[in-house]
């Protein structure tokens, strides 16, 4: 009786949520929602038996997707009523697809039967190993190369959203790294004999090697306004 | 060995995921102008897909739809970092995210 409830209870809050996503008038109480959803939907997996899963939802989903759609929607500053024309107009044939499409998922679902055989890969594993466990082995061994390509497409989305949104605004300090490479202690260091008891201002202030920085810097993206005047001047002098 | 579904059964499973791809669904019809709420709704249809696999492993007594389920959640990971990235980029350029918008390759 007990799992039948947990199950029911944790199906109606998913369908809930997942109703109040869609429908929210505010985006980032849709987002929230959408956590909820997730949390509900990894209590779905425990009830089915896969651990693993439901602790991979919760820190996969919640702890990064989700956290990124909401930094979006609240970076970017945009009027969210505006968006919402066209709602009621949308709604009668979204909801007629939506109905059919459903008809024909349970009908589907209910004149089809299973066909019998001997798993694949057997869910206890090989002597009783946990679900962790048992994922593990076999990952590594009959899905390596799945796995493989997993690594690679998230590389791959890795590099895409950072050069999609890398900006070039020129303020950046880049070096030359050969220039850098070549560079020997004599051109960086110089060692100055200090009195004793004088002062550092006496003595023209704290010193640093003469155009150093400029040496190995890409041309003008060392430093900008006040910065760059007063490298200019020391530069020159 | 029972499975951990039997005390429930197949099918609430399977009516939950249809019920949850059929709001994903509608989600992107009733939002056709936000692409945020549409990403969101790929999402749960993803969502819907992952909670088919697990509940067809769990029955089935086979580990191998937990491992597509794992696939399924890195594709969506990528999908959501990229396609937040192209919304952020957007906005930049054009100040709008408004699905209408975006026609400049229309021919």
């Amino acid at each position: 009786m007990l799992p039948q409830l947990v199950f029911y209870v944790f199906a109606t809050v998913l369908l809930v949520s997942a109703a109040m996503v869609i429908s929210a008038r505010n985006p980032v109480h849709s987002v929230l929602f959408l956590i909820l959803a997730f949390f509900n939907a990894a209590g779905l997996f425990l009830v089915a038996g896969a651990e693993f899963l439901a602790m991979l939802l919760v820190i996969v989903y919640v702890g990064a997707v989700a956290v990124l759609f909401l930094f979006v929607v609240m970076m970017l500053d945009i009027d969210f009523t505006k968006m919402r024309e066209g709602y009621q107009r949308y709604a009668p044939i979204g909801a007629c697809i939506g109905g059919i499409l459903f008809v024909e998922l349970i009908l589907a679902f209910s004149h089809w039967k299973m066909a019998s055989g001997t798993p694949v890969a057997p869910i206890q594993g090989p002597a009783g190993l946990t679900n962790t466990a048992a994922l593990g082995t076999l990952i590594y061994t009959h899905y390596i190369l799945l796995f493989q390509t997993c690594g690679l497409v998230l590389l791959v989305a890795m590099i895409g959203a950072i050069v999609l949104t890398l900006r070039q605004t020129g303020s950046g300090r880049r070096q030359n790294i050969q220039k850098q490479h070549a560079r020997v202690p004599a051109q960086t260091l110089e060692l100055v004999d200090a009195p004793l008891g004088a002062s550092v201002v006496a003595q023209g202030g704290f010193l640093r090697p003469h155009t150093s920085y400029h040496e190995t810097s890409v041309p003008g993206s060392y430093a900008s306004g006040e910065q760059s005047v007063a490298d200019e001047r020391e530069k020159n002098a | 060995m029972t499975p951990a579904i039997a005390p429930i059964g197949l099918m609430p499973y399977l009516v939950v995921s249809a019920a949850l791809l059929v709001l994903g669904v509608f989600g992107i019809f009733l939002n056709r102008k936000n692409v945020i709420i549409i990403l969101m709704s790929m999402e749960l249809i993803l969502l819907a897909a992952n909670l088919n696999f697990v509940a067809f492993s769990s029955a089935h007594a086979d580990l191998s739809g937990q491992v597509m389920v794992l696939f399924v959640l890195t594709i969506a990971a990528a999908e959501a970092a990229i396609g937040l990235a192209i919304v952020t980029v957007y906005f930049r350029n054009r100040g709008s995210i408004q699905v209408e918008d975006a026609t400049m390759m229309k021919g």
